[in-house]
């Protein structure tokens, strides 16, 4: 077994041995259940395509918050028991360690997003879903949750504490979320810049409407990637201090 | 197998290691002493590959550290002044995961396993939860998992550190059986320990080697002291007698005499405490009987704060 898969996996028992991992789902499933329950059940006569579309872009405002709590603990608390020694003097490289930790995650996140599919299932119902609607959505989901954890990832190595993590990945993510934002209110060509960065408002809405646009789905991964070898590089400096 | 020049490593302007070079042989058992904040730790990182060196080199087998970190890293074991271990997994769980993360084969992981808890004697711990250990077996899985891929080096920093005596005993038992195995490098303040279990000191202080050899050979390089206490057939002047006969023995620079009573007599006697024989000898050739003859301290102790006191004189 590759290193990368090594850590990710005993990283990804400890997940499931702790109980802060079901902890969050149960409360985000929770939560996220109440909220459809209520959007989708009151209120006038909807469409099938409106009810799904709705319930995507409501799942899209669950990942970052995910992302915040799966990865807070990934290489923050290593630092704090000292067990990033043990990764530190194995033959190992760093960006093993830190797509290893991203990958637990990232499958966290997916067992999460599993959970939450019984809500577009109800609506088969009483009306008819498209699955590549279904496929785009969930697509999109896991999408800006990989770009969210590679952020919280990075967030992790940064901080020595697991709640400095989840102020300094917050940060980020709030920020890149807000860009969307200040793309409207900008002119050129600051706003292409800010519509560029912005996490959710402009490169999220298509496919909670069942579109996938390749530039969208570059960008998560592209996130994703800086996120990642920045991490790593945070990693590297450490050797030096 | 390990050659060290001129290491240095500085945080900020601190140098915590300074211009520190040394050689250690293959199969050797070093002790690196020094007090906290010495360079201890630091030192150990960087041949630990945790930390990266400011300046110089470190080869290990002839493999350079900064070039070769990889082909280094699989032929050490690690045990940090913390040991690295996950709350959370049980004992065996934990040392599989660490003899793969060290890149070794999954069919000999399984049986690794299995010995290095036998050396550390945590057989009977096999599936306990690490996070239910006490200190002292949380110690001893630190050196399994730092053994259990049969590393030819043997890092362990301040392993006694925080066990109570009887755990110290046992520890010390432990590295002594992994004598023979691996190269072993290990660093305590505390003098005795390191003694015992180690073929040579690297004495450090303020980041820099203020001495190195066996115990011996550091001793010769102080003055120590002798308590020595006599008795003798004579009932007058003994005292004056052993003083003499010392003295004409050339053996020792200076002796006092603490407490002289009918026939027995304590000196003071400054002498290297390596010539602890000859002046024996010397005495019972003069007739005179000798019934006690001590350290005058804690030998390394003396040793040690003659070394970092001469160093401080020098910098």
């Amino acid at each position: 077994m590759s290193p990368t898969l090594l850590i990710a996996r005993r990283e990804l028992s400890s997940y499931l041995r702790s109980w802060n991992g079901y902890i969050i789902i149960a409360i985000l499933l929770a939560v996220g259940g109440l909220l459809f329950n209520s959007a989708v059940l009151g209120g006038a006569e909807k469409r099938s395509s409106e009810v799904v579309a709705f319930f995507f872009f409501g799942a899209s405002g669950f990942v970052p918050i995910a992302s915040v709590f799966f990865t807070m603990r990934l290489i923050a608390e290593e630092r704090q028991t000292g067990t990033v020694n043990l990764l530190y003097s194995s033959p190992i490289t760093d960006s093993q360690i830190v797509v290893g930790k991203y990958l637990s995650a990232l499958v966290f996140m997916f067992v999460f997003l599993l959970l939450t599919s019984y809500m577009p299932m109800l609506v088969l119902v009483n009306g008819k879903v498209s699955w590549g609607h279904l496929a785009s959505g969930y697509l999109g989901l896991l999408l800006l949750g990989s770009a969210c954890i590679a952020i919280g990832t990075f967030g992790s190595s940064l901080a020595k504490s697991q709640i400095l993590a989840v102020v300094i990945t917050t940060a980020i993510v709030v920020a890149m979320l807000t860009c969307w934002y200040l793309a409207k209110v900008t002119d050129r060509p600051l706003n292409d810049l800010f519509s560029a960065l912005a996490l959710h408002g402009i490169h999220f809405p298509p496919f909670s409407q069942g579109i996938v646009h390749m530039r969208d789905v570059v960008y998560y991964l592209g996130v994703t990637y800086v996120a990642l070898f920045s991490a790593t590089r945070v990693l590297e400096a450490r050797r030096w201090r | 197998m390990i050659e060290v020049e001129k290491l240095s490593k500085y945080y900020d302007e601190r140098a915590a290691v300074a211009d520190l070079s040394f050689d250690i042989g293959r199969g050797e058992v070093i002790g690196f002493l020094g007090l906290n904040g010495a360079g201890k730790s630091t030192t150990l990182r960087i041949l630990g590959c945790v930390l990266l060196p400011t300046s110089g080199s470190v080869r290990i087998d002839g493999k350079d550290l900064a070039s070769q970190p990889h082909e280094i890293r699989k032929q050490i074991g690690f045990l940090p002044d913390t040991p690295p271990l996950y709350d959370e997994m049980t004992v065996g769980d934990y040392l599989r995961f660490v003899a793969r993360l060290r890149g070794m084969e999954s069919s000999k992981v399984e049986g690794a396993v299995r010995e290095a808890e036998e050396k550390t004697a945590l057989s009977d711990a096999h599936e306990v939860v690490i996070s239910s250990l006490s200190h002292g077996f949380r110690q001893r899985v630190g050196v399994a998992q730092a053994i259990v891929h049969k590393p030819a080096l043997l890092i362990l920093d301040e392993p006694t550190s925080g066990l109570d005596p009887v755990q110290i005993v046992q520890m010390r038992e432990l590295i002594r059986g992994l004598r023979g195995h691996h190269t072993i490098l290990l660093s305590s303040h505390i003098l005795s320990e390191i003694s015992q279990t180690c073929d040579r000191l690297l004495v450090i202080h303020d980041g820099r080697l203020v001495g190195q050899g066996t115990e011996n050979e550091l001793a010769g390089t102080g003055s120590g002291q002798v308590e020595l206490e006599v008795v003798g057939a004579t009932e007058r002047g003994l005292g004056d007698q052993v003083i003499s006969v010392l003295k004409a023995s050339g053996l020792v620079k200076n002796v006092v005499i603490k407490h002289e009573s009918s026939g027995l007599v304590s000196l003071t006697v400054e002498a290297p405490p390596t010539l602890r024989p000859q002046i024996v000898r010397a005495l019972v050739a003069a007739n005179i009987d000798i019934q006690r003859i001590d350290y005058g301290a804690p030998e390394l102790e003396s040793i040690f704060m003659q070394l970092t006191k001469t160093s401080q004189g020098a910098s």
